[in-house]
């Protein structure tokens, strides 16, 4: 069989045979390109737009762009706040070609110390290879230069720049502007909480204090974002959208720089505190506390070291003095407990008291001192108020009580936040037979009320509390809220601040205003006026109060000296004033710890320093 | 159909033994390839340009093979092939290792790669087997026959180099399909494979081989690992969609998602970039190359000749489907090329001489036509 089929071969049935096996191939082939194709519709026309979701995911990377700070302003447009580009030394390691030896050679042109060098390895660790990892930051004009000279040597670095807040004035205005600082897990939480930790994803810091946190919303602005095309390591090959961010709105503020630096020098090197506020509408012109220090180290980067100098100094420069000081308020309240006896009827104008120096209760053998030790002699209620008379008070506090005294003075707002437009607001005391009782379980004793009279025993006051109470009386009952904002600037449009108010003090007779402010204005013009030579010879109308509060009790025959006892339990000078006195377009509150004086010799005339300059101020910009 | 009026109007070609329709379908290729190539390379030009002298010097070889008498060629068969074994002892006990996988030998010259030689040695040698005494063969030569294809197949596959092992079994087997095997005895080798299957996933299998199959049948099980490289390259054909992200803005391909995107997944750069309108012109251009391979093996006049062209050109479908398929997610990732497209000179010079063996047939049938 099989020679016989070698041997005869039937070329056309062979032919037949393969045609038939190649046909059927053929139609395989067929098969199997119907289902190639089949799979590939699948892919690129049913399933096409998964995919090209996919693809998109794969290469597209959403880059957050933080939106630049709101600027600060002063009233006159003078800048208080501002972002500062700031240059660092920054390094890509993948196009650095000898990375060792770079290093190296940096650390000799710039003298950069080995710690430096070990803190860019660690934080070049946590980084991609073709992102920017800081060498150095904050770069010195000296560094810069050398390193530009140079810059061809070495590939792959670069100086960069990118925006820091920075505060021009610097401690001249910590208090009120605040600062930013880096957000730390905390502040993150708290974002979180709001809601709004999605808008800070670029950003580096934010408001921690002052009027930089208050503010915060309004001078962030809000997140942008960039695509950007990346490969298959993330690297950014080319943006492809960017949508902006939108800067932070600019704040106007009330406050005058050159006032503002004004008082700032005025305290010296002492600590205390200095209030300029318009009393109509609460506008803050000035605000400084003392002892400061430098915003700019908490908005470029504290170090633990500087912290901690701040937080152990027994001078306290973090507490703000004008809001979270608590100070006996001592006589400068006098003005507003003789309207409460007046108007309770307790005195009438012409009431009359003998001062022998002293003053005690019936059957009781302690004595309440006068400052005056001879006494006033015969004393009214407006003498009372210009010679600043203890006993008068003692008396006339003794005869209202604590209940009326403590219900009147809190209209005046004490006792309670002010509403000031910075968070660092402390309520400090306005005592009651209540609070007492809750605080030490204890009845409220008459002899404390006769302390009272002249503002002390438990009862403290913030100087913006004193700067309301102050504006209180000259307007005559209206209470202003306290209030750096003048406008916030969003491009041209210009959205003034909402001027707020508390409930009036409404007097049964209004005519206890006018003897009171009086009185006030015969403190700075009378001859006997406490204030009397703080402001010999001045070219504006003022009124005013002073106030020294003692730190601590003196015993019943010792003598107070100043220059004997250690500064701090010296007494606190204060003085509380307002002018032009016909229609007063400023208070000024100022506030001296442990001066050597009293609230006339030392902080009155600083307070008429002050008037000087602002009506100087004011007569030149009339002139301009 | 096209054979008389083309033989009047090319005799030129005709005397050159080139076949006209397939040398355009063959160009068309060469020329996709390039474009696909410049693209997936990410437009690096020495890289093109590398693969354009290839391309040149394939056609070449192709058109000195299309002049090899027919006679010589089957004459060789035997001996190519017997040559092509010893090469491949001589990989198995002194090959290069390059990737973990023992391919080339060093003969003092040049290296070569004897698996390349035996895509071509290996379906003559079987053609020139089972054609010697007529079709259809008898089942001792049959298994004579397959027990020539195993020794290479074997050997090959220990390289390990499964892609090309694959193809060179395909190659013989499509000849004894060809040459009219009983279609009892294709059932009965269907079913033991399909029997074997089982036996060889419980018992034979390691688990690591194991998990390779499942991450095969669902990629997104291992996304990062051996998934990776199908899950990519589904994205970028997916993608791609109908008209395709256009040439050179295939994101996939260009921003280097795609692992071996100027290879074995060049398909997946060309579908990303031109389409499903590419696709189909792709799959036409190459359905018609395989169309125009079986007409010739089905009028060649000898055995020899249709079984070797048969065998041929259904290898080179192969080619296309296990590339097509493994980058599309149907079959699992072995290393075979996009037949002429990939970036790579040997497999490139490797389908050209067949396509010259194939030209050679071709036009030799006209030959005996004249004469």
């Amino acid at each position: 069989m099989v020679k016989q089929r070698a041997t005869i071969r039937d070329h056309q049935a062979e032919s037949a045979l393969f045609a038939r096996r190649a046909w059927f191939a053929l139609f395989l082939v067929t098969a199997v390109f119907g289902i190639l194709f089949y799979n590939m519709y699948n892919l690129q026309v049913v399933q096409h737009q998964n995919f090209q979701t996919r693809s998109n995911d794969n290469r597209i990377k959403i880059v957050p762009l933080a939106p630049n700070r709101g600027l600060i302003y002063d009233r006159n447009g003078q800048l208080l706040a501002e972002n500062r580009p700031v240059l660092s030394l920054e390094l890509v390691p993948e196009r650095v070609p000898e990375l060792d030896d770079t290093l190296a050679r940096l650390q000799k042109l710039l003298a950069l110390s080995d710690q430096q060098i070990e803190e860019f390895q660690q934080s070049r660790k946590r980084e991609r290879r073709f992102n920017q990892v800081i060498l150095l930051d904050r770069l010195t004009e000296a560094q810069v230069a050398r390193f530009a000279v140079r810059q061809h040597e070495f590939p792959g670095v670069s100086i960069e720049a990118r925006l820091v807040r920075y505060y021009p004035h610097g401690d001249v205005l910590t208090h009120a502007l605040g600062y930013v600082a880096k957000i730390n897990r905390k502040d993150l939480e708290k974002l979180r909480a709001k809601g709004v930790h999605a808008n800070y994803v670029a950003t580096r810091t934010m408001g921690k204090l002052g009027i930089e946190r208050f503010y915060e919303e309004q001078l962030h602005g809000v997140i942008g974002f960039q695509q950007v095309e990346v490969d298959i390591h993330g690297r950014p090959l080319r943006t492809l959208s960017v949508q902006p961010p939108v800067p932070g709105q600019d704040l106007q503020l009330e406050l005058d720089l050159d006032l503002q630096r004004y008082a700032h020098e005025q305290l010296g090197d002492g600590r205390g505190s200095i209030i300029i506020m318009d009393p109509r509408d609460g506008g803050l012109l000035a605000m400084v506390s003392k002892p400061g220090y430098d915003p700019n180290w908490f908005a470029q980067g504290i170090s633990y070291k500087q912290y901690q100098s701040l937080l152990s100094s027994q001078h306290s420069p973090l507490l703000n003095r004008s809001t979270q000081g608590g100070y006996p308020p001592a006589s400068t309240i006098k003005p507003q407990l003789a309207i409460l006896g007046l108007e309770e009827g307790i005195i009438t104008p012409d009431t009359k008291i003998w001062d022998p120096g002293w003053f005690k209760i019936n059957n009781i053998d302690h004595r309440y001192r006068d400052w005056l030790a001879w006494g006033h002699g015969w004393v009214n209620v407006a003498s009372a108020i210009i010679e600043s008379c203890d006993t008068f008070f003692y008396d006339l506090a003794l005869k209202m009580g604590i209940d009326k005294i403590s219900e009147h003075m809190s209209q005046y707002g004490f006792g309670d936040y002010t509403g000031i437009d910075i968070a660092e607001e402390s309520a400090a005391l306005m005592p009651s037979r209540g609070w007492k009782r809750a605080r030490f379980n204890e009845a409220w004793y008459a002899g404390e009320t006769i302390s009272i009279g002249i503002g002390q025993s438990y009862w403290t006051a913030t100087p913006i509390q004193l700067a309301v109470a102050t504006s209180v009386l000259v307007n005559q009952g209206i209470r202003p809220v306290p209030r750096f904002l003048q406008s916030i600037r969003e491009g041209d449009i210009e959205l003034p601040a909402v001027v707020e108010q508390r409930p009036p003090v409404v007097l049964n007779n209004p005519a206890n205003w006018q003897l009171a402010l009086d009185a006030m204005q015969n403190v700075v013009s009378g001859a006997k006026g406490t204030a009397r030579a703080a402001f010999r010879g001045a070219n504006f109308t003022s009124g005013g109060k002073t106030g020294t509060a003692q730190v601590r009790s003196i015993g019943q025959d010792e003598e107070y000296i100043a220059e004997d006892i250690a500064e701090k339990y010296r007494d606190n000078a204060m003085y509380v004033g307002y002018a032009p006195a016909e229609n007063p377009e400023i208070v000024v509150i100022v506030t001296i710890e442990n001066a050597v004086g009293g609230g006339g010799s030392v902080a009155a005339p600083m307070a008429r320093n002050i008037m000087d300059f602002y009506f100087s101020q004011e007569q030149k910009r009339a002139n301009n | 159909m096209l054979t008389t009026d083309e033989r009047e109007r090319n005799p030129w070609l005709q005397r050159l033994h080139i076949d006209g329709p397939l040398l355009v379908a063959l160009l068309a290729l060469a020329a996709l390839s390039l474009v696909t190539v410049y693209s997936a390379s990410g437009q690096d030009w020495q890289m093109t340009e590398r693969q354009g002298i290839r391309i040149g010097i394939a056609f070449l070889v192709m058109l000195g093979i299309a002049q090899i008498p027919l006679s010589a060629i089957q004459r060789w068969s035997l001996p190519l092939f017997a040559v092509g074994v010893v090469l491949l002892v001589g990989v198995l006990f002194f090959g290069i290792s390059v990737n973990g996988a023992q391919r080339w030998l060093d003969i003092g010259v040049t290296r070569i790669q004897p698996s390349e030689l035996m895509k071509l040695a290996v379906p003559m040698a079987i053609a020139w087997f089972v054609a010697e005494h007529g079709i259809p063969p008898t089942k001792r030569r049959l298994a004579a026959a397959f027990l020539l294809l195993l020794i290479p197949t074997l050997m090959i596959a220990k390289q390990p180099d499964l892609g090309t092992s694959l193809l060179i079994a395909c190659s013989g087997i499509f000849v004894v399909f060809l040459a009219g095997m009983s279609w009892r005895l294709i059932t009965f080798f269907i079913v033991a494979v399909g029997s074997f299957i089982p036996i060889l996933w419980l018992f034979l299998m390691r688990e690591y081989q194991r998990q390779r199959v499942l991450t095969f049948l669902d990629p997104e099980r291992d996304p990062l690992g051996s998934g990776y490289q199908i899950i990519q390259s589904k994205i970028a054909i997916g993608s791609g969609g109908v008209e395709g992200k256009g040439w050179l803005q295939g994101t996939q391909s260009q921003l280097e998602f795609l692992p071996e995107r100027h290879t074995d997944f060049i398909f997946s750069v060309f579908s990303e970039e031109f389409g499903l309108v590419g696709v189909i012109v792709l799959l036409l251009i190459y359905g018609f190359v395989i169309f125009r391979g079986m007409i010739i093996s089905v009028r060649a006049q000898r055995t020899y000749h249709k079984l070797l062209a048969g065998s041929l050109t259904l290898t080179f479908f192969v080619y296309v489907m296990v590339n097509i398929g493994m980058v599309s997610g149907l079959l699992p990732v072995v290393g075979v090329p996009l037949p002429l497209i990939s970036y790579g000179g040997t497999s490139m010079v490797t389908l050209l001489a067949g396509f010259g063996l194939l030209m050679g047939i071709a036009t030799n049938r006209r030959l005996v036509m004249h004469s």
